[in-house]
């Protein structure tokens, strides 16, 4: 070689991509995904797979033909996408439901703001939030199906949270804590089991993909606001531990609130951001009308983050 | 049921009336007194805020002409004549005309002209790789090639051509704002006049490196040598740091300087093509600028520009 | 030595460590036929020949004197005649003044001892030895050249308390500090114990990557050894910049220099360990800065070929490449100086100056930029900044224009570390455009100066009136 590079400084770089990144983040997802798959079955397979190849085709003919521009499917930005948009899915939606849900989380909520970086909403809440509206019956169909390995205890017909907003807090007073904590049948698929979300939680923050911070923020927050009012009145209000562990909690703070796009840069903006969606999907549950709410708590949330953004910002050196 | 409606719609009603009547007065009262001219200029302005006149836009500009006692400061180099002699008429002013300008890339370091020693691999920014060294050539004056003045060109008039690596300037469009040539940190670009029919004479480098030096680097450098400074009869081209200059003021497109120059570092452009050889080649081309000859007055009357001596 | 390893507190990257040659022992390079002798070797000013063509000149003579308050004397790194005083490409092919000297003999000026005598007597006239200090021509050799005897001369009012030495080495792949450190410990110490009693009396700390053991070792038995007051060994974490010299006066000190301000104001002078070198062979041996050491490497460059020499002032790159055996084939891009802050060279017929560290070759899959793609938001240019910026702002700033945005960002107070850019998983040209923005501020920031100045001279004057 005769001719040799010239560049600005630094001349080496971290062994860090997007795709790598990314990549982590669908380790980090597949423990849950394993746990979905070997209790809710074919019909699980099927719709993981719709939802992930509709994401990837999706974004690549837009890029393609649309916008003419490089495809941007090599990041696996948007087989996380899909993945997150299947287990925010219950198992038997149809698959033309979840080809809805991918043409939203990619065709709408992504690309429309200019693809990867660019969205204010994620995508994949932007996606169930829809389908949750438009096919509700789709949505909160909690029939269980069959998997390869068969549960028989599984509390069949609701979600326990949706249980306990149609019958009250008698309905579930013999569910223990300890199988919601490792098979909670019933419900998205990804709230399958808070143990694999966390196994895959602690991955991300050990390799230093995410930090902790807005995880652990949410949690506290659900744990104090169901604290106080469990202790006001035991009678009417669900307890801190059944709340973390129900309704996508985990699932929302540990894969989804952490979305790098839509959540806000400074450690300070992001405890905020989590006390901001802790404190919205309690008041969801205790006074709305939705038993769940950590969707509408994250979407609401996302809308804050320019403004956390411009407001909080890194600490500076030498400017005390 | 109706009366609820009734109630509605009176509130509502009520409400909007008495926030107009708010917006009404607040307006009266903070209304900014403004000279009504400046709006009539700015209608007249080509509207492109290219900041090529030295104002943040075509209002400021527009502003600061009503504000002028006279209009010799200000000219909207899009506009051209055209434009100042209608400014000039709704403000009453007299203008001096000047001749339209272009601007002209005076380097002749192509990818052949001049080899590559080194590969750029930072970001496509002049001004980034003109802070960090001298260029991707043995030139250190010449083009870097990463498209700043296209970036800064707000008409689409310049394009970097491919096969060359250097800018092309696209004279139907360009008009002359000097965006390019702020952009510019060699200062490579340059605003010449556009000459009759477009034709002008320019040397089509800056290399300031002695002779041998610029040659090595570059096959179609400027040497310095001076032959072009001799053969001139109207005083046109000196020859400074080792490079040749062109005043486009005193040229007189006689192209005798683009015969001489040992490396063809000096291009004259948009000359009809040469007739067949019924003529000898120097009386051939001074016939043609003796009509020609006729605008250049104007251009002399003109007050020099801003770019003539950048030594 | 402390055994609490002390750390910089804010961003901070750890690339690979890549040391490759510090094992290598360092090796005297032999004179070339010419040497082409740089007169901007230093920060400020660049220095005035005082030599003609046809000149005789000595090793050690000086060639060119001081062009300012800011500049520095450079002295002749070989004898021989003086062919010419021209102008010639320097690494990054821009013109700048050199002076030729065609190699004849090596005979060194009078009154230089060049013996290997360890000097241990610490001279006590403080003007004295700043004068010889800047006559030596020595200028800090950490990376910026700024010339030392300004440095160790506060301005009126402001007192060194604590004098740090610098051998932190945290680039990557360069070794030549390393190396001084265990072949000159004992002359690094007096030169700090000079540098303590020019400073007035201040305590010194030696700070050391704890990755170099062997170098805490050696530098903590010679300060035991030789037995002056008030110096000890501090073993610093290993993490980019830590060498920075803001990062290192936050490790060992606790403060933080204040935006725009120098170490000085927080108590502090920092200085290399090769500086403190240059100051012993300066005031104990009246060499002048005419030598330094530099590190041959690379990652495409086999064990047996990296080496460290000791070089002198004026030697072509070129020459010292063919001498070391050529440019490997694998190399992409030669570097001088560290991976994260060194320059590209653009011409290798450019010659070293004072503050020469390496010749770095890297293979095209270790340094070829990967293409840009968009910016994800993940904050990890943030979390790496140690002046704790916002690069990825700064870079949107930078491409929107707002200069007054850019100054309320800070980027003028980049240090230009390439943190950002090392870590964005985007491979965004962070740096290149925060640097550029940093210009822009600054040419805001002294215009406001100068025109805040005047206003007060006008004021002044007519206050007078």
């Amino acid at each position: 070689m005769d001719k040799y590079l010239v560049s600005p400084n630094p001349h080496i770089h971290a062994a860090v991509s997007t795709q790598s990144l990314m990549r982590d983040v669908i380790i980090a997802l597949l423990p849950a995904v394993l746990v979905s798959i070997l209790f809710y079955g074919w019909s699980e397979i099927l719709v993981l797979a719709v939802s992930v190849a509709s994401c990837v085709l999706l974004e690549y003919a837009i890029t393609r033909w649309m916008l003419k521009t490089p495809s941007t499917i090599g990041d696996l930005s948007a087989v996380v996408t899909g993945l997150l948009l299947a287990m925010n899915l219950p198992s038997t939606t149809p698959w033309w439901v979840v080809l809805v849900g991918a043409i939203v989380a990619i065709g709408v909520a992504k690309m429309t703001f200019g693809g990867i970086g660019q969205n204010v909403f994620n995508p994949a809440i932007t996606a169930r939030v829809f389908l949750l509206i438009s096919f509700p019956t789709y949505m909160t169909d909690w029939t269980i199906p069959q998997g390869f390995i068969h549960a028989n205890d599984a509390v069949s017909g609701a979600t326990l949270l949706g249980m306990v907003s149609e019958g009250g807090l008698g309905s579930i007073a013999d569910v223990s804590y300890l199988r919601t904590l490792f098979l909670n049948i019933g419900g998205s698929a990804g709230e399958i089991s808070a143990i694999a979300l966390l196994i895959g939680f602690a991955y991300l923050v050990i390799r230093r993909v995410i930090k902790p911070w807005i995880t652990l923020s949410i949690f506290a927050t659900v744990i104090v606001i169901s604290g106080i009012f469990c202790l006001a009145d035991p009678s009417q209000f669900t307890d801190p531990v059944f709340n973390l562990l129900t309704g996508g909690i985990i699932l929302g703070a540990c894969f989804m609130a952490t979305d790098y796009v839509t959540s806000p840069m400074s450690d300070l903006g992001g405890v905020i951001y989590g006390i901001g969606i802790g404190v919205i999907v309690m008041m969801i549950r205790y006074f709305g009308s939705y038993p769940e709410g950590m969707s509408f708590a994250i979407l609401l949330m996302n809308m804050t983050v320019p403004l956390l953004n411009n407001w909080f910002h890194s600490k500076k050196f030498g400017r005390a | 049921m109706t009366t609820t409606i009734i109630w509605t719609i009176g509130i509502l009603a009520g409400l909007g009336l008495l926030l107009s009547l708010v917006l009404f007065f607040v307006a009266k009262k903070f209304k900014v007194e403004e000279d009504p001219r400046i709006d009539e200029v700015e209608k007249v302005m080509p509207g492109a805020n290219c900041g090529g006149c030295g104002f943040a836009g075509c209002r400021a500009f527009a502003d600061a002409a009503v504000k002028a006692p006279n209009l010799d400061g200000n000219f909207c180099p899009v506009g051209g004549n055209d434009v100042m002699k209608k400014v000039a008429a709704i403000l009453g002013y007299e203008i001096k005309e000047k001749a339209p300008m272009v601007a002209v890339v005076r380097c002749n370091g192509t990818c052949e002209n001049r080899p590559r020693t080194n590969v750029w691999d930072g970001v496509q920014s002049c001004r980034v790789k003109a802070s960090l060294y001298s260029g991707d050539t043995g030139c250190s004056f010449g083009c870097l090639g990463c498209g700043d003045c296209v970036a800064a060109c707000q008409f689409g008039a310049i394009t970097m051509n491919p096969e060359t690596g250097l800018p092309e300037v696209d004279e139907s469009k360009c008009s002359a704002c000097g965006a390019c040539a702020k952009a510019c940190p060699k200062g490579v670009i340059e605003l010449r006049n556009k000459g009759p029919r477009g034709m002008r004479v320019y040397v089509s480098c800056i290399n300031k490196d002695k002779g041998a030096v610029a040659r090595k680097a570059c096959k179609a450098a400027c040497i310095g040598c001076g032959k072009c400074a001799k053969v001139c009869t109207h005083e046109a081209i000196t020859v400074e740091n080792n490079v040749a200059y062109i005043d486009f003021t005193k040229c007189k497109l006689c192209k005798k300087c683009v015969l001489e120059c040992p490396t063809g570092a000096i291009h004259a452009v948009n000359f009809p093509a040469p007739k067949p050889k019924t003529e000898t080649v120097s009386p051939a081309p001074a016939p043609k600028p003796a009509p020609a000859a006729a605008p250049a007055p104007a251009a002399q009357a003109a007050p020099a520009p801003e770019t003539k001596k950048e030594a | 030595m402390s055994n609490s390893k002390v750390t910089f507190r804010i961003g901070g990257v750890h690339p690979n460590d890549s040391k490759l040659a510090r094992n290598c022992a360092i090796e005297v390079l032999p004179l070339p036929q010419t040497v082409y002798i740089s007169m901007a070797q230093h920060l400020g000013a660049p220095a005035k020949p005082v030599v003609a063509v046809g000149d005789q000149v000595k090793v050690g003579q000086v060639i060119a004197e001081p062009g300012g308050f800011i500049s520095a004397f450079v002295h002749s790194s070989v004898s021989g005649t003086v062919k010419s005083i021209a102008p010639r490409k320097d690494i990054a092919g821009n013109m700048v003044p050199h002076i030729e000297i065609a190699v004849e003999g090596d005979e060194w000026a009078e009154g230089i001892d060049l013996s290997d005598t360890l000097v241990t007597a610490i001279p006590s006239d403080r003007a004295a030895v700043l004068e010889k200090i800047k006559a030596c021509g020595v200028v800090g050799l950490g990376g910026a050249t700024f010339p030392t005897h300004v440095k160790l001369n506060p301005a009126p009012g402001s007192k060194a308390e604590c004098l740090i030495l610098n051998g932190a080495e945290c680039e990557p792949y360069l070794t030549s500090d390393f190396r001084i450190l265990l072949e000159r410990t004992k002359e690094i110490v007096v030169g700090a114990a000079i540098m303590q009693m020019v400073l007035g009396g201040c305590r010194c700390v030696i700070g050391i990557e704890e990755i170099k053991p062997e170098a805490i070792e050696a530098m903590t038995a010679a300060v035991a050894e030789l037995g002056y007051k008030d110096i000890e060994v501090l073993s610093l974490k290993k993490r980019y910049p830590q060498g920075g010299e803001k990062q290192l006066i936050d490790a060992v000190m606790r403060r933080q220099v204040k935006s725009g301000g120098l170490p000085i104001s927080v108590g502090a002078v920092v200085q290399n360990v090769a500086t403190s070198l240059a100051v012993y062979e300066a005031v104990q041996k009246n060499k002048p800065l005419i030598t330094n050491t530099m590190t041959i490497t690379g990652d495409c460059l086999p064990v047996e070929r990296q080496h460290n020499y000791l070089f002198r002032i004026g030697m072509p790159l070129s020459y010292i490449a063919e001498y070391a055996g050529g440019i490997p084939e694998a190399a992409a891009k030669l570097i001088s100086g560290g991976p994260m802050m060194g320059r590209a060279i653009a011409n290798l017929d450019a010659t070293t100056v004072k503050g020469s560290s390496s010749i770095l070759y890297l293979s095209e899959a270790a340094t070829k930029r990967k293409p840009e793609s968009a910016c994800i938001r993940c904050g990890r240019c943030a979390d790496a900044c140690p002046m704790g910026l916002e690069p990825f702002l700064l870079n949107r700033l930078y491409k929107a224009g707002d200069i007054e945005g850019l100054e309320a960002g800070s980027a003028q107070d980049c240090i230009a570390c390439g943190c950002c850019l090392y870590s964005c998983p985007a491979n965004i040209p962070l740096l290149d455009n925060v640097n550029q923005a940093k210009g822009q501020v600054m040419g805001v920031i002294r215009a406001r100066a100068a025109a805040a100045k005047a206003a007060a001279e006008a004021a002044k004057a007519a206050e007078n009136k």
